[in-house]
């Protein structure tokens, strides 16, 4: 199976000097549920105004469904549909208008525009509001209509920019529902969040951006397993065997007096000393390792907030 | 994309443009039809008749040309500038952006759209100024082909001055400016045979000039300028003014980042 999305040594320098991506890659496989985590000015709508062609990529490669965009964007764009962070539609335009004109955009012709619009109208709620003129929307149902707009002409990667924010609760868990139906029929959603509870949620794999920078790549599963393991460091009266095993525990010798041992959630600090006891090893002191992931994480919400 | 697709999304964006301008018919279509009518009672009817002749004709005969290619200049060059400015403004540009429609369908749509506003316009006028005068056509062909290529060429103005404009003020500036005063010195109420040598010269580096005597040949059969001269001089700013629009977007000109 060929990977959805494919960013290599991706770097953005905005006109005034910025430097928004450092060079990032990362790789969304087809039919995946992936979250973008990272604090606001991390560079996420950066990486997507890139992928969908508002931003002009400074270097490095992307490739959708292994269409590279500098060889053939317009077929590289046709897989894709996005839905911006920002409200991007003509607000003096009716709703079926602007789906139907997007269809349009994409090259399908006009009766099947219709079908089209008529039918994520209604997925979404917004088939009563569709001769409403759009400004008067509420905030949710504009962001619905971003992606009744996006749907339109059925992308195989669908690209959300933080669509839950400012949505109240009940509306979030709506929309929640309505992705995983979506992505449970086969389409590969990528979506940017400041929430880890969101991606949780949703997504199978996730990516933490931070200053520019890939900080995390992996699954939501091993990244939780992770930030609650917590990592201790002994320090031994006896110098230490050239290996140590503790069962149960994954242990490491880092130098001839001191020992790493990973404590996972569930597991007793007592058995470890318990299994030392028994090798002979005595400890003199403890303490335990700052947990990177965790304090990247008190970061990341405390730049979300 | 396909041909066939290409032709939907041109005609998506022509049709959208047409809904803009007749939703906002009162901002875009009634102001011209009003000022025309006053031009041909004023200038047409009450001084026009002490003025005589102007180049053989009624003064009423010989400045309806001009007024009616007045009106298609404006209307078209301030069609696109709004339409597009408008589409940056509240950034629903981006759907094109994202969209695989190909950078000269884009300007192709907001530039139909723009000559159609200029046409109906100027049939607009057009029946307003039977109301005055009785038009005879002199050459239905030239007339036709100097509407196209001027409305043309003023669409395309309007949509680099929409690309660049960064506010409300940058696409008035223009208008008001440059364009204005280009049609008032481009020989819309007078013949170039009034003025002396010089300025008369300096009136011919002025593109109004040869938009207004072609189209006045068309309908009168009377022109300062060679015929030839006149389509030379605006099919090569047409193709100039196309040329630039085309990089501005293949370049991204502040539409991307
Ligand atoms: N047009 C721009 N010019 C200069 N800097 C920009 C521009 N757009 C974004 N930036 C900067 O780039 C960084 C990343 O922005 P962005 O990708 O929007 O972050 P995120 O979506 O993760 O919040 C921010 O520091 C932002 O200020
Ligand atoms: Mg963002």
């Amino acid at each position: 199976m060929i990977p959805a999305l494919t960013i290599e040594n991706l770097s953005k320098v905005y006109g005034d000097g910025f430097v928004a991506l450092k060079g990032i890659s990362l790789e969304v496989q087809q039919g995946d549920f992936f979250a973008m985590l990272g604090p606001n000015g991390a560079g996420k709508s950066t990486t997507i105004g890139i992928i969908c062609s508002l931003v002009a990529k400074t270097a490095g490669k992307v490739s959708v469904f292994e269409v590279d965009i500098d060889k053939d964007f317009a077929a590289a764009k046709k897989y894709i549909g996005i839905v911006p962070q920002e409200f991007n539609f003509n607000q003096f335009e009716k709703a079926l208008d602007i789906v139907i004109n997007q269809a349009g955009y994409y090259g399908l012709p006009r009766e099947l525009a219709r079908e089209r619009a008529e039918k994520y109208l209604k997925a979404l709620g917004l088939w009563e509001k569709r001769d409403v003129p759009t400004r008067m929307l509420s905030g949710g149902m504009k962001r619905r209509l971003m992606i009744a707009r996006a749907l339109v002409h059925e992308p195989k990667l669908l690209i959300l920019d933080e669509p839950t924010a400012g949505v109240d609760i009940e509306m979030r868990r709506s929309m929640w529902d309505f992705l995983k139906k979506i992505n449970a029929q086969g389409t590969t959603i990528i979506l940017t969040t400041h929430y880890l509870e969101e991606a949780e949620a949703l997504c199978r794999h996730i990516a933490i951006i931070n200053k520019g920078e890939i900080v995390e790549h992996s699954s939501i599963k091993d990244l939780l397993r992770r930030l609650q393991r917590e990592v201790f460091i002994l320090d031994c009266l006896e110098e230490l065997p050239e290996s140590v095993t503790i069962s149960d525990f994954v242990a490491r010798r880092v130098d001839s007096h001191t020992l790493e041992v990973e404590v996972e959630k569930g597991q007793y600090i007592n058995q470890v000393f318990d299994e030392l006891d028994r090798q002979g090893i005595h400890i003199s002191s403890m303490r335990n390792r700052a947990n990177r992931l965790e304090e990247m994480f008190v970061n990341l919400v405390e730049g979300a907030a | 994309m396909t041909l066939a697709e290409q032709y939907v999304a041109l005609s998506t964006i022509v049709r959208k443009e047409i809904k803009r301008y007749l939703r906002i018919w009162t901002q875009t279509l009634l102001p011209s039809a009003i000022t025309m009518s006053l031009y041909f009672v004023i200038f047409g009817t009450l001084i026009g008749s002490r003025i005589g002749e102007m180049g053989g004709f009624t003064y009423m005969q010989f400045v309806v040309p001009g007024l009616i290619m007045m009106a298609i200049v404006t209307n078209s060059y301030s069609n696109v500038v709004s339409s597009f400015f408008g589409s940056k403004f509240n950034n629903s540009v981006e759907e094109l952006l994202v969209s695989p429609t190909p950078n000269y369908i884009i300007l192709l749509g907001y530039v139909i759209g723009g000559i159609s506003r200029g046409m109906l316009v100027a049939v607009v006028v057009t029946i307003v100024s039977l109301f005055f005068t009785h038009l005879h056509i002199h050459s239905y062909f030239v007339v036709v082909v100097i509407v196209l290529m001027t409305s043309t060429l003023f669409a395309l103005a309007g949509f680099i001055n929409a690309v660049f404009a960064n506010n409300f003020d940058d696409i008035s500036i223009i208008p008001t400016f440059v364009l204005t005063p280009l049609i008032y010195l481009g020989g819309v109420f007078y013949s170039m045979e009034l003025l002396p040598d010089f300025w008369a010269g300096v009136s011919r580096l002025n593109p109004l000039v040869y938009v207004v005597n072609a189209f006045r040949y068309g309908v009168l059969g009377v022109s300062d300028v060679s015929l030839p001269l006149a389509f030379g001089m605006i099919g090569l700013f047409t193709v100039l003014a196309f040329a630039y629009s085309m990089h501005l977007l293949n370049s991204g000109t502040r539409l991307r980042q």
